[in-house]
């Protein structure tokens, strides 16, 4: 069956955006052909720094035949709204169209029999649509015209089983040719399908396929290093970048002087990446990183690579004595020493200098530290030097570096380890897979840079919304989540924010009052949510230990919610469960009823008759010490424990009893008595919120 | 007259050996593709782009080529003439041709030919690089220019430009000349350059030029530029701009009659903020604010332009 070659040819797009554009041409080439009623077996996506291309296999020649029904005037509609109906649906009589009946009345349907246009055709109509609204994340105009692309587009080929589908867009003609590598194969070819096409490309020094071209950088350079007994620091992330900026990738070996090997290696394996684009190598015997690079030229030199690599060198030999300056000036100063110039970097504009930053954490931290265990001197003396490094010579060329140099600089300077590992690690966790820190001090200081930035986004208002979420406070809130359940850290959130504020005040002012808090525990609560339902934690256990509350003590919270857990898993659990909820139901409907608070009393013990319901009166009072005695002391297992004391009484009410008696008064008391029942045990869960 | 004195044509020009000849060398390249040839714009500038032959020109509906040579001051980059290839004096090459031809990373390609970079041997490269300049309230997408791993142009297509479209849009190609230099020459420090391409006693290098410059400059920019003075001449460059703009404005219907004196002033706006950044007198805060001063003068300046002949005022 006939197969669909498109190509859409253009200067180098940048390499981060070539995979998902070349997703998107497909997904859009799909739908559109979905929409248009065509079929087909296969579709595949590829993409070069300057190609874009799409094959689709299996394709029906022409588009099959489809009914389109379409929606007229009523019936009885004046005759010129039926004429131009007529005329739009390319109709001649009325009586060609079916009257269908909705609950307005009749009206006239028009089912047209459309015929398939040939595939081809199709393909020139969807095309030029695809183009004009493609979505990259950024585009351009270029010269005189108004067509929007990546980079200037400059050649479109389009082969429909063989033959050019004729079209134009944005002044382009499509047509059947393409070119191949820039410099060494530069000449036009012609393209009649997928296979020739493949190959002629191939023959012209451009692997098309990027997932190819990874696999050849990655095999050259592991042979390439394993030649001089070396191994590949691999890193996926460089992998792909590298294969985006190459068309025919040529893996090349460089060196560089050892004596850079002073400076620590990650130093090292940023300069030579970022800047460069370059892979590093390391010492398998010794496990450390070795005198060398791997680079990626998109060229068959004449020469062998050799200009290409001497060139590289020099690249790489300048930028390594940029980083080897900055290593060495930086430990001319001691990290105490740069808290002035901290005074001059805006945190943010309404939160003040990093300076004013890091006398908060300071006194943030002293506060925190007995909570986690760690002593307040050290956790002061780590978070007055955890933010030195930002105005580091090293820092400010290589931001990704931060936390990590001020350990060095304090291992360097000769601190205790406890306080370089705070130094580094308080920035994290990162995310949902970054590692938590393990000492105390670095929980410490962890704890305090996410709470003040916490607090202080939300005094000024810049929560996050929807998706969007500027200062990562989402992520804040999840770390400080991550860090409390991991280390079982008691954490009293409320009082810890109100500090937080009281220290923002201190220094900026009244605007930052207790009140500006507001939701934060509420965020919390959300947060908490989100993570323990990624963690599997089933929601409705969640809802119900909230309960609308307040995400106060996050690790009181997750006990209660797993304590629960196991108390539903047991008979006497699912049961009470049981009766609970029918308690809750009566009670919703009847407060519908008699409005909200109506049974709020307490139950009249005169009135209650019969020996379930007196039963089940004194079981409540009973359980209701036990419960308040056993939240006192935390001790979840023990409150749902005397829970539990009340699942036969419940049982039996409702086995024996009609809540809702003719007699109203009697009624109310019933009704009142369950109201008692949910008060006691909402101290623990609200059972409503319960599924199953 | 030249034959007679037995001056080399271009063809004999030595661009990998002398940092002049690789400046005519580029001359001439874009000369013989159709550019009006500048010479630098005798104001103090950050970059070539300020040049209002780009900034300027780059607006309106009519066409523009021109290539020129522009010195760029960027005072927080002097080192004190001690660092191997950071200057605060330095030239680009600036090259602009509006509309952007078809051809003009090919053009390009052929200038480093021309230059003796031979992309048959050298693995040259268009990495993405999006420029923008907030104080021209100006952007464009484009590359950085790779030679085997080292940067040697910025490539840049044109879309806004003192906050107005860019309609048809302007190539902006930017040689960092002592860079390119230094590759060709296979030289290390900038200031080792042989500037003249003679040899011998009669050498001139690129640090007989300027390493003098590059001292005193750094102790002017970095200490004793008189911070009081500039904030002052900043207030005044910023007050005549406007002032400039209102003088020369006959209203919307009718040509403006003062853009280029009133542009210059922006100019100097500019190049003031830059010297009061590296007094380090400016607070991040103040920072944007300067920044966005900049930005309304030269957003006026191109509004105007629009209202004059070279800005397409009056064309059908």
């Amino acid at each position: 069956m006939p197969e669909l070659l498109l190509e859409l040819f253009s200067e180098e797009i940048p390499a981060r955006m070539q995979a998902r554009a070349a997703d998107d041409l497909g997904r859009l080439l799909a739908e559109a052909l979905g929409e248009a009623g065509i079929a087909f077996e296969e579709l595949r996506v590829f993409s070069t720094p300057r190609r874009l291309t799409v094959v689709i296999d299996g394709l029906p020649a022409r588009q099959p035949e489809r009914t389109i029904e379409r929606k007229g005037p009523r019936v009885g509609a004046p005759e010129t709204a039926l004429q131009g109906f007529l005329h739009a649906a390319g109709l001649k009589n009325i009586d060609q169209c079916e009257t269908r009946e909705d609950n307005k009345g009749a009206y006239y349907l028009a089912v047209i029999k459309a015929k398939g246009a040939p595939t081809g055709e199709v393909i020139g109509k969807i095309v030029p649509e695809i183009v004009n609204g493609f979505p990259w994340p950024k585009s351009m105009r270029w010269g005189a015209g108004a067509l929007r692309w990546v980079r200037p587009l400059h050649a479109i080929a389009c082969v429909f089983d063989g033959s050019v589908v004729e079209f134009e867009v944005g002044g382009l003609n499509s047509g059947n040719v393409t070119c191949g590598h820039r410099f060494m194969s530069p000449d036009a070819i012609e393209i009649s399908g997928f296979a020739g096409y493949e190959k002629a490309l191939a023959d012209a020094h451009v692997v098309l396929d990027a997932q190819r071209r990874r696999e050849i950088i990655l095999a050259d350079a592991n042979r390439l290093a394993g030649e001089q007994g070396l191994e590949l620091v691999a890193d996926e992330g460089l992998l792909g970048e590298v294969a985006g900026l190459v068309e025919w990738p040529v893996v090349l070996l460089g060196r560089f002087d050892e004596a850079f090997l002073e400076v620590p290696p990650e130093v090292l394996i940023t300069a030579m990446k970022s800047h460069q684009k370059c892979f590093s190598l390391r010492d398998p015997k010794t496990d450390r990183l070795a005198g060398g690079f791997i680079t990626v030229a998109n060229l068959a030199a004449g020469d062998g690579g050799k200009a290409i690599i001497a060139g590289n060198e020099r690249v790489i030999a300048a930028r390594l004595s940029d980083a080897r300056f900055f290593w060495e000036q930086d430990l001319k100063t001691r990290l105490e020493d740069r808290l002035a110039a901290l005074d001059k970097i805006v945190f943010h504009e309404k939160l003040g200098t990093q300076g004013e930053r890091v006398e908060r954490l300071r006194e943030l931290a002293r506060e925190i530290a007995p909570m986690v265990g760690a002593d307040p001197d050290q956790a002061e003396h780590a978070a007055r030097l955890c933010k030195a490094d930002l105005v580091s010579a090293m820092v400010g060329e290589f931001p990704d570096l931060q936390g990590l140099m001020g350990r060095y600089y304090a291992t360097a300077q000769g601190e205790d380890d406890l306080i370089a590992r705070a130094i580094e690690e308080h920035y994290r966790p990162q995310g949902p897979s970054d590692a938590v820190p393990g000492a105390a001090v670095s929980v410490v200081v962890a704890l305090a840079d996410k709470l003040d930035t916490l607090a202080g986004f939300w005094a000024i208002d810049e929560k996050p919304t929807g998706s969007r979420d500027p200062y990562a406070l989402r992520r804040a809130a999840l770390g400080v989540i991550r860090l409390v359940l991991d280390k079982g850290l008691r954490l009293p959130l409320r009082a810890l924010f109100s500090c937080a504020l009281q220290l923002y005040r201190n220094q900026r002012g009244a605007e930052f009052g207790e009140e500006r808090g507001g939701d934060l525990l509420g965020f919390f609560a959300d947060r908490l949510k989100v993570h323990l339902r990624a963690e599997g934690t089933r929601h409705d256990l969640i809802d119900a230990v909230f309960g609308g509350g307040q995400a106060d003590d996050l690790l009181m919270l997750l006990r209660r919610v797993e304590t629960l857990d196991a108390f539903l898993k047991t008979p006497d659990g699912a049961d009470l469960m049981a009766g609970l909820k029918r308690a809750e139901n009566i009670l919703r409907i009847e407060e519908k009823n008699d409005g909200p608070g109506a049974f709020g009393a307490a139950p009249d013990v005169g009135l209650l008759l019969k020996p379930a319901e007196r039963r089940l009166h004194a079981a409540v009072r009973a359980v209701r010490g036990d419960v308040r005695r056993a939240l006192e002391k935390e001790d979840f297992t023990a409150a749902m424990s005397a829970l539990a004391k009340l699942r036969e009484p419940v049982d039996q009410f409702f086995d024996t009893i009609t809540v809702n008696a003719d007699d109203a008064v009697f009624r109310a008391n019933r009704l009142r008595l369950l109201a008692q029942i949910r008060a006691e045990t909402r101290t623990i869960a609200d059972f409503s919120r319960i599924e199953g | 007259m030249a034959q007679q004195r037995g001056i080399e044509g271009p063809a004999k020009l030595a661009p990998k050996r002398s940092f002049q000849d690789l400046v005519l060398a580029l001359q001439h390249y874009w000369s013989a593709r159709g550019c009006v040839l500048l010479q630098p714009y005798d104001m103090e500038v950050g970059a070539g782009t300020f040049h209002p032959a780009t900034t300027l020109r780059s607006l309106g509906p009519r066409p523009w080529n021109a290539a020129y040579v522009q010195p760029s001051r960027r005072p927080s980059d002097g080192r004190y003439g001690e660092n191997p290839n950071r200057l605060q004096h330095y030239y680009q090459f600036q090259v602009i041709l509006k509309p952007s031809p078809d051809d003009i990373q090919e053009l390009y390609l052929e200038s480093l030919y021309a230059i003796g970079i031979d992309p048959l041997v050298h693995d040259i490269r268009f990495v993405e690089d999006d420029w923008e300049s907030p104080t021209l309230g100006a952007w464009g997408l484009g590359w950085e220019v790779w030679c085997d791993g080292m940067e040697v142009s910025q490539f840049t297509y044109f879309q806004q430009v003192c906050g107005i479209d860019c309609a048809p849009v302007s190539g902006e190609l930017t040689y960092g000349l002592e860079r390119l230099a230094m590759y060709v020459q296979g030289v290390d420090n900038v200031y080792d350059l042989n500037f003249n391409g003679a040899a011998g006693e009669s050498l001139v290098s690129y640090g007989d030029v300027f390493l003098q410059g590059e001292q005193e400059y750094s102790r002017y920019n970095f200490e004793h530029a008189d911070t009081e003075a500039l904030f002052r001449h900043f207030a005044d460059a910023e007050a005549e701009c406007t002032a400039l703009l209102q003088a020369g404005d006959q209203g919307a219907d009718r040509p403006h009659l003062m853009v280029l004196p009133a542009y210059d002033q922006c100019i100097k706006a500019s190049h003031l903020f830059n010297l009061l950044d590296a007094r380090g007198v400016i607070s991040v805060t103040e920072r944007q604010a300067y920044i966005l001063r900049v930005r309304t003068l030269s957003r006026a300046c191109g509004d105007a332009f629009l209202r004059t002949r070279a800005g397409g005022f009056g064309d059908a």
